[in-house]
This record gives structure tokens, C-alpha cells and sequence, in this order.
């Protein structure tokens, strides 16, 4: 289908039994009009873009730019979103571009067992994220040493045993406090994902990019049957409130992006 | 604690998903599947330029840098 050889065709992800109509005229990236590639009962969610855009040398500079970045996984988002909450949608990874619709048949017939798979894994289910925060318990004001008698008049090398002895004795402070908090990390997980079907653990946040005051402790995604969401929901409310110094925030529901793998291809 | 719990109902989320948690499920998740034009950008080298591309404009953004 495609004309010419400036451009290139962007997939979002694969869905099974999603009419393209329901997702309306929504731009997806680049402004571009979204569409189906079908191939059995598979359809491939795609929008024709630009090469001076998508090529690769463009998506090495863009991929450097965060306004770029934010644009397009926004777009990308909105497209799988919208696609996810009518029919199982296995979304891919940003920035997958294919040379025409004839390559996107080609990657879906060739895949077609494995996302088959990978949809009847999300049917009926969605992605929940799971944050949580802990924030300075009680202002136990770190003790800043009592220095007790400084070494006597042994000049520089008592005043640095004691400097030592306070500095080491901060880092086992350090190293007990952050046991603690991951310990009770995993406590609120262990509770969470026994009602999930599957779980994920991304990395904890920076808080620079976060912009979240407490520090990040957890960050988990959980694959729920939709029927079991309310209940999970009161859950983790009630793991937020009775937990003193921790926050714990929940997200969702998302596309099942963290729950797709389809190695190879 | 008294966190907001961020579940409000289906459909009006789009808008307000924060950039972090997308980027936690877009650059890491998602089927990978190898691409005609982006073969030299492997998964593992997307995650690092976005990775990094992000962080330098957060810095950039604010100055203060180490509290």
C-alpha cells in the first residue's frame, strides 16, 4: 500500500477482533490518521509517516530530545490506550517502523502463534502500577555524634579516628534504614501479588524525574483480571493507610506493556 | 500517609499519565519486535538514549542540581 520511498509505516501494537472504526479520527504520531493492517484475525495498528522523521538517522537525533520523546509516547499511548480498553491489544515497543504495510502483514503472519499467545495472556485483564514512597518516619535527628572527649590532645590522628568512627557509624545508620524500607517493600508486594496473574518490577523512579518528595521504594506493574481490580484497589488503600511513613499510589489501568514478550522476531 | 490514589475512572487517564510511568512502560516494555529502519537501535540503546536524553534535560531544567 505504501507509495513512496520517503516513507515508512509506524506500528503500535497488535490487537485481535478491534474494528479500526472504533478508534475514530484521533491522530496518532506525527498528527498522522491511524489504521489497520489485517492479517487473519490480527490487526496491526499503524500510521504512515515520514522517513525524515522516523528513518533511522532522524530517530537517532529524536530519541536525544525529550520534547520528541514526550510527543511521541504520548501519541503512541493514546492510540494503544484507546485500542486496549475495547479489545486485547498487544501493544510494541516506541518507535517500531516497518518499510510498508506488506512488511507489517509479513511480521504478523511469521508472529502470528506468538501474539495469538501473548493476547490470550491479556484477555479480559489490564496492567496496574504500584508505587510506593517512604517519607522521613520521625525526625530522629541523626545524632550528630556527642564527640566524646576528641581524641585528647593526640592531635590530628584522634580527631580523625573519631571522624572515622562517626562516619562509619552514619553508614551503618544508612545501610539499616535502607534494609528496612526495602523490607517492607517487598512486604507490600508479597501482599499485592498474590491477587495478580502476573508482576513486573520496573526500576524505582529517579525522583528528578519523578518529581515525587518521598523516596521511591517500589515500583511494580501487575497484571489483574479486570473482575478482581476493585478489590486490589481497596487493598492497596488499606496497605496506604496502615503503613506510617510510606505512601503507596496506584496507576491504571494501562495497556499491558509490561506484560507482552514476544522474544524473537 | 495520605497519598492520593491516582484510579480515577477509565477514560479521561490519557491526559493525565504522568511522563515517568510511560517512559517506565514504553522504552521497557512492549513486544520488541526488530523493525526494517531502527535495526542498529537495539531495545537495550533506546532505553539508554531516551535514559539519557531525559535526565540531561531535567537537569538542565533545574539548575540547582545537588541539593
Amino acid at each position: 500500500m505504501t507509495d513512496s520511498s520517503d516513507t515508512a509505516v509506524y506500528l503500535y501494537g497488535v490487537t485481535r477482533g478491534l474494528d479500526p472504526a472504533v478508534l475514530g479520527d484521533s491522530p496518532g504520531v506525527a498528527g498522522a490518521p491511524v489504521r489497520g493492517v489485517a492479517t487473519g484475525d490480527l490487526t496491526a495498528l499503524v500510521s504512515t509517516v515520514r522517513l525524515d522523521e522516523y528513518g533511522e538517522e532522524a530517530l537517532r537525533a529524536n530519541l536525544e530530545d525529550l520534547a520528541w520523546i514526550e510527543t511521541t509516547a504520548r501519541a503512541h499511548h493514546a492510540v494503544v490506550d484507546r485500542a486496549a480498553r475495547v479489545a486485547p491489544t498487544a501493544p510494541v515497543r516506541i518507535a517500531t517502523v516497518y518499510h510498508d504495510d506488506e512488511r507489517v502483514s509479513q511480521v504478523l503472519r511469521e508472529g502470528r502463534e506468538r501474539f495469538g499467545t501473548a493476547l490470550d495472556r491479556i484477555t479480559g485483564r489490564s496492567e496496574w502500577g504500584v508505587k510506593a514512597y517512604a517519607y522521613p518516619e520521625d525526625d530522629r535527628p541523626a545524632e550528630e555524634a556527642v564527640p566524646s572527649a576528641t581524641g585528647g590532645g593526640s592531635g590530628p590522628a584522634g580527631a580523625g579516628t573519631a571522624y572515622l568512627r562517626r562516619r562509619q557509624e552514619q553508614r551503618r545508620r544508612r545501610t539499616e534504614a535502607g534494609r528496612r524500607l526495602s523490607e517492607r517493600a517487598q512486604a507490600i508486594d508479597a501482599e499485592l501479588r498474590v491477587h495478580a496473574v502476573a508482576v513486573r518490577r520496573h526500576p524505582p523512579q529517579d525522583p528528578k524525574l519523578s518529581g515525587h518528595a518521598g523516596t521511591p521504594i517500589l515500583n511494580v506493574a501487575y497484571l489483574l483480571d479486570d473482575a478482581r481490580v476493585p478489590e486490589f484497589q481497596a487493598l492497596v488503600r488499606d496497605i496506604d493507610e496502615r503503613s506510617p511513613g510510606i505512601g503507596v499510589e496506584m496507576t491504571g489501568p494501562w495497556p499491558p506493556y509490561s506484560f507482552i514478550e514476544t522474544d524473537g522476531a | 500517609m495520605t497519598v492520593p490514589l491516582d484510579v480515577g475512572p477509565a477514560g479521561n487517564g490519557t491526559e493525565r499519565v504522568a511522563l515517568v510511568d510511560l517512559l517506565d512502560r514504553l522504552l521497557a516494555g512492549g513486544a520488541v519486535l526488530t523493525g526494517d529502519l531502527v535495526i542498529s537501535i537495539a531495545e537495550v540503546d533506546l532505553v539508554q538514549i531516551s535514559l539519557r536524553a531525559l535526565i540531561m534535560a531535567v537537569r538542565d531544567e533545574t539548575e540547582e542540581d545537588e541539593a
